[in-house]
């Protein structure tokens, strides 16, 4: 285990390395460089060729790869142009941001998809099945966008039952440690600010939810409706076991292993697929940071921030892995 | 703001609104007559005084009056907290090296300069100077400083303060001389001490004197009125000497190729004397300003005043309905007479032009009588009814009407498809295909949705027999790369000013040879370099009279519309005035 | 990543029939027949055939040129003229015929559904026959490149994708087949993994087929199930990437080009004054992508021999 887990690890620093020149060159490709974002229009020749040369835009970019290479092993990723923070400082704050409204969608899409896919599977070819699984399906098949801007209509402005911006209400003021606003607020002790924080999770973790949602729901029914085949749950239920026993000690059990897998490959997609929902909810995660910098041609943030999430979603998925061996004896790692 | 708003070309993040420009520098130069009057009519004192250059120019003033309605003065309550959505989070809170509207807005709260702008006005007004006076050469310009200030950080503003600032700002060196940090220098000052480009000019300012604790003379290298109204930029905020030192406000430190900016003044420490001081700032969440109890002047109505970034337009509306902010800027047009049942609907006096542009390098524009037929072909008025809010104008010519100089004889284009037609057979040309432009991820105040405007006019050339190529590109940096290269033919574009004279608006469009317009008419260049250089405010009016007829004869671009840009509060908000050029001081406010 | 697919080629040597041959053909027309009786199947159906129908017959369908515009049939900012006898869904905000451009985005969602997923399933197959079928080398040299590919969130490599190539129609499509090459090519991978070393693959080496011949001829046929099912879905992904793409400014050149997901997002500004110009492309979305999944899933669980009852 401890080999494969390391051998994974080497794998990683090519696919670095490779995504990290591919990035490079991906960034100077596009129309425009930072120095227009900066001053639009209006920049005189002059004034673009000095910013050039003051972000050493002027260089060969195999040089500036060169530079930033160097730079990267001492996990110094440079300065965004238009906000000037370090690169690591903007991540440090924006990341938990993402990461806490992942958990939040994946907790919701567990807590839904679960039962509702064991649910249509045990009545499995009936109304429920098709309706329960139809209902999911239309969560996926909805634009985030839109599926956003109609639960903050709903639950925000009609019933004004939830807030529609933001991670905390304006008026609070909480320390940040650690930019998890669950847990800053909790460190704080400050009881109705973590209540703030949940309300404020509930749409966009409901918004960005939805396509796991279905995913999950669809795993679990066909799994269980896989083990429900399987002889030794039939021997189980001749021997007389109760349906609920079965259920719990077999069907559910057996089932888990795929649905774990699927569980974790769907929390690296929600760490980084949240672009549209972060935009709508004004949350400030890393997919608004990204799609940001990719306008205002942030070279730093963009070539920082999309590896970081490689990165993420590359440890993550060996997680997924790791755990699968964990769970079932039969796969050898090797 | 001030200088500011005319760069909205320039700062292009999706919404906010900017400020930038080579043209500025340009424009702002031309003041020099003006600072003149200004100078002579010894520009006195007291915070009701108006005299300023454009009330001495006479007429040229816009006022709040003149656009729409305005929260009533009527002091509310004391106390509480406003919520206010703007389109992104500040750069920094360092006037010194930012030039964008939503970093200009905190600081204008935080920091105050020696000039400002009246309420709802763009006429020069004291603020920590009561008077100043001009040298007969206009080289030296002595500021008598308002006494008992203190900055936020309790050390005395004086003199000595104002050089400290003056001196920090031109000796600026490396990366701080380049223009996406210290822009609003390098514009309206033109060099640094030391210049790290060797093409930059020499630096307008020579030295600061403090003659006693309440005088300091600035003197000039050469003489200057750009420098009075640019001093009213937020950019030219007069900050504490101690905390720039203590904070290390200019510390950048890193490889040449990756700076990094290490002070904390600008993000932690922004001491100023305004009526509001930074209380904390989680970045990309809210800016928080409390109350500063110790200011010299009215004390803030509110206690709190937080800043909360929204770039999305539709989740900045939902979030004033279901009361998380209680206001926020940049309304879409289409909101506005929805909300205004139920909120206060504020406008900016119309301090701007929208126009599509022409470039006269691409065939066929390059004849004037297309540029004609184009200008006839355009159903402005249907746009403006269907896109515009209740105040907006059919633009007849480059510049709002309120400014002097604006002419009610300009050759008229009213629409007419036929004639269209007519002039496009006189022309002779045959191949009528044209590429227009329209920038995507913006929206501007004279062009809320470039798309609309786009679709309409674009229907419209059908209509008359042309064929419309549409080319798009996301505003910055894409769009106004390709504009400011001249790389593209028909476009959509447009301007708001910053302060009330004609060349910030005519002059900037054509006082020079332009890429993005193609072309070369002397005859135009000469007479509005003339104009703006006349001291004779009834003689520039004449000339300015003369040229926008000249130029509407010429047909360089076709202007559509003069809009009031909206902001929304609750109604329980009062006292906020809207300001042309965006210098909007949010200490007279009260909310409940 | 792919360590289940690896554990698969344990089997023994089981003796090689025709057998196998011939169970392939009951089990396409034992899930045909499980198809007909799925409702959801059904449903899917009948959506997608209503879909390419309306795009089909866009131009007989439709009462107005979709691109037709007149802004002055419009009173004022964010009031746009609701039904009428002669819109039947009224005007939209630049004062075009609302059902003919709903009518005609039927058009462009199908094209571009169908073309980002046909070049997207394509390279992507490329990719997994060669990282699958030739050797071991060449699978690590593949898989590395595609685990780069998946290692970028698919909506930003999208935009991504979509900036370089600037504003059109057709960077749209590229941007989300690049998104879906990767998929394809672990699929498929996977799949032919499987089967590389079963029963009548071993059996078809020890008779002396040629290698690229078993790859073309047996495995690869075989693998086909799980790719007709992925790019049923991925045709309702494709159509909603492009919707998100146009929120976040990217599509046609053309703004008149009546294209759902751009309707939608352009109309996200109006949605309190003309609710209704976001609720018909909506809905049109939410009904074509329903359909192609409800397919996609019901051909999933048809051809899925271990559901088989």
């Amino acid at each position: 285990m401890a080999r494969f887990i390391a051998r994974r690890l080497l794998q990683l620093i090519p696919i670095l390395l490779g995504l990290s020149f591919l990035l490079f060159v991906w960034v100077r490709a596009l129309p425009g460089g930072p120095e227009n974002a900066l001053l639009g229009e209006r920049g005189t020749p002059a004034q673009l060729q000095r910013i050039r040369e003051s972000y050493g835009l002027d260089e060969p970019v195999i040089v500036q790869y060169g530079k930033y290479l160097e730079r990267m092993v001492t996990f110094d990723f440079g300065s965004s142009i238009s906000s000037r923070q370090p690169v690591t400082e903007e991540i440090r704050q924006r990341f938990p941001a993402t990461v806490e409204l992942a958990l939040a969608a994946m907790f919701f899409a567990i807590v839904v998809g679960i039962p509702l896919g064991f649910l249509a599977a045990r009545h499995h070819g009936r109304w429920f099945d098709h309706t329960s699984i139809g209902l999911s399906l239309i969560g996926v098949s909805i634009p985030v966008f839109f599926l956003a801007f109609l639960l903050k209509w709903l639950f925000g402005v009609k019933l004004g039952w939830l807030p529609t911006i933001g991670r905390i209400d304006a008026t609070i003021d909480i320390e940040h440690p650690t930019y998890f606003y669950t847990v800053d607020a909790i460190v704080a002790g400050d009881w109705s600010a973590f209540v703030d924080v949940l309300k404020h999770l509930i749409l966009p973790a409901i918004a960005l939810g939805s396509i796991s949602l279905a995913i999950i729901a669809r795993i679990t029914r066909a799994s269980v409706l896989e083990v429900t085949g399987e002889d030794y749950v039939r021997t189980a239920r001749a021997k007389g076991m109760t349906r609920s026993v079965v259920e719990r000690r077999h069907i559910l059990r057996n089932a888990l292993l795929p649905i774990t897998t699927v569980i974790g490959l769907q929390v690296g997609l929600l760490l980084s697929g949240a672009v549209l929902t972060e935009t709508v909810f004004a949350w400030g995660g890393m997919g608004t940071l990204i799609s940001d910098a990719i306008f205002n041609r942030d070279y730093p943030v963009l070539q920082g921030g999309i590896l970081f999430l490689a990165v993420v979603f590359v440890l993550v998925n060996l997680a997924v892995d790791v755990l699968y061996a964990v769970l079932d004896p039969r796969i050898r790692v090797s | 703001m001030g200088l500011g708003s005319l760069y909205h070309i320039r700062f292009v993040r999706i919404e906010g609104e900017a400020m930038t420009g080579r043209t500025k520098a340009t424009a702002l130069a031309t003041l020099v007559a003006l600072g003149i009057v200004a100078a002579a009519c010894g520009s006195s004192s007291k915070k009701s005084d108006t005299t300023t250059t454009t009330a001495a120019a006479g007429g040229a003033t816009t006022t709040a009056a003149a656009g729409g309605a305005t929260t009533t003065a009527a002091a509310g309550a004391k106390g509480g907290t406003l919520v206010f959505g703007t389109s992104r989070d500040p750069v920094v809170l360092d006037g010194a090296f930012v030039s964008d509207g939503e970093s200009l807005r905190p600081i204008k709260q935080i920091f105050e300069t020696m000039v400002t702008t009246a309420p709802g006005s763009t006429d020069i007004v004291a603020a920590l100077a009561e008077k100043w006076t001009a040298s007969a050469d206009g080289m030296a310009w002595t500021f008598n400083l308002r006494k008992g200030v203190k900055f936020q950080d309790a050390t005395p503003f004086n003199a000595a303060a104002v050089c400290f600032n003056f001196d920090r700002w031109y000796n600026f060196t490396g990366l701080l001389q380049s223009a996406d940090v210290s822009y609003y220098w390098g514009t309206i000052f033109g060099g640094y001490a030391k210049n790290e480009d060797s093409k930059a000019p020499v630096s307008l300012y020579k030295s600061c004197e403090a003659k006693d604790d309440a005088t300091a003379v600035i003197n000039l290298t050469s003489p200057s009125a750009a420098f009075l109204a640019g001093l009213a930029v937020p950019a030219f905020s007069i900050a504490s000497p101690d905390a720039l030192k203590k904070y290390e406000a200019d510390k950048v430190s890193g490889k040449s190729d990756s700076p990094s900016f290490d002070g904390t003044f600008g993000t932690e420490h922004p001491i100023g004397t305004g009526p509001l001081k930074l209380d904390s700032w989680v970045k990309g969440d809210k800016l928080t300003l409390v109350r500063n109890d110790d200011y010299w002047g009215d004390k803030s109505l509110l206690d709190k005043v937080i800043f909360k970034p929204l770039k999305d337009g539709p989740s900045r509306r939902q979030a004033l309905e279901t009361g998380e902010i209680q206001g926020y800027d940049l309304v879409a047009p289409a909101d506005v007479a929805a909300l205004s049942a139920k909120y206060n609907v504020l406008q900016r006096p119309a301090f701007n032009v929208g126009y599509v542009g022409m470039n006269q390098k691409k065939a066929p524009l390059d004849n004037v009588k297309i540029r004609q037929a184009i200008a006839f072909a355009l159903n402005r008025p249907a746009l403006v009814k269907a896109k515009y809010p209740a105040g907006a104008e059919v633009a007849t010519q480059f510049m709002p009407p309120d400014l002097f100089g604006w002419s009610k004889d300009v050759p008229k284009y009213d629409y007419n498809p036929d004639k269209a037609k007519q002039l496009i057979k006189d022309s002779g040309v045959t191949d009528l295909t044209i590429e227009f432009w329209y920038p995507t991820n913006v929206s501007r105040p004279y062009m809320p949705d470039p798309e609309a405007n786009f679709t309409a006019f674009k229907t419209d050339l059908e209509a008359v027999g042309f064929k419309v190529v549409p080319k798009s590109a996301p505003w910055s940096p894409d769009y106004l790369n390709a504009v400011n290269a001249g790389n593209v033919s028909l476009y959509l574009l447009g301007w708001t000013g910053d302060y009330g004279d004609p060349d910030n608006f005519v002059g900037v469009f054509f006082r020079t040879p332009q890429d993005a317009w193609g072309f070369s008419n002397q005859e135009l260049f000469d007479g509005l370099t003339k104009a703006r250089d006349i001291a004779d405010v009834a003689a520039r009016t004449k000339d300015y009279v003369d040229l926008n007829n000249k130029i509407m004869e010429f047909v360089p671009g076709v202007p559509y519309v003069h809009t009031k840009p909206s902001l929304a509060f609750d109604k329980k908000v009062k006292g906020f005035v809207p300001s042309p050029v965006q210098n909007e001081d949010f200490s007279k406010v009260s909310f409940g | 990543m792919s360590a289940p697919a690896e554990i698969l080629g344990d089997a023994g040597l089981p003796i090689p029939s025709r057998d196998d041959e011939r169970k392939v053909g009951s089990l396409l027309s034992e899930a045909v027949r499980r198809l007909r009786r799925n409702p959801s199947a059904i449903v899917g159906a009948v959506l997608i055939s209503l879909f390419v129908l309306v795009a089909i017959f866009a131009p007989l369908l439709a009462p107005f040129d979709p691109r037709r515009c007149d802004v002055s049939l419009l009173p004022g900012p964010g009031q746009v003229p609701g039904p009428s006898a002669e819109h039947w869904l009224g005007l939209d905000l630049n004062g075009c015929d609302e059902l003919s451009r709903i009518i005609y985005g039927a058009r462009y969602s199908l094209l571009i559904g169908v073309v980002a997923t046909t070049i997207g399933a394509f390279f992507g197959l490329l990719l997994g026959v060669l990282a699958g079928g030739v050797g071991r080398k060449t699978d690590n040299v593949i898989m590395r490149l595609v685990d780069i590919m998946l290692s970028v969130p698919g909506l930003l490599f999208a935009i991504a994708v979509a900036a370089v190539l600037g504003r059109s129609l057709g960077s749209v499509m590229i941007a989300i087949a690049v998104v879906n090459i990767p998929l394809f090519a672990r699929l498929l991978r996977g799949s032919m993994l499987g089967q590389r070393e079963s029963d009548y693959v071993t059996a078809a080496t020890s008779l002396g087929v040629k290698k690229r011949k078993v790859v073309l001829g047996h495995v690869l046929p075989n693998s086909i199930g799980p790719v007709i099912v992925a790019a049923t879905l991925a045709l309702a992904t494709a159509i909603i990437d492009a919707a998100g793409l146009a929120f976040l400014g990217l599509g046609s050149d053309d703004p008149t080009t009546p294209e759902w997901g751009r309707m939608l997002a352009q109309t996200q500004e109006a949605l309190t004054v003309a609710p209704q110009l976001a609720l018909f492309p909506g809905v049109a979305i939410v009904l074509s992508v329903l359909g192609f999944n409800l397919l996609g899933e019901a051909l999933r669980e048809a051809l899925d021999p271990k559901l088989r009852q």
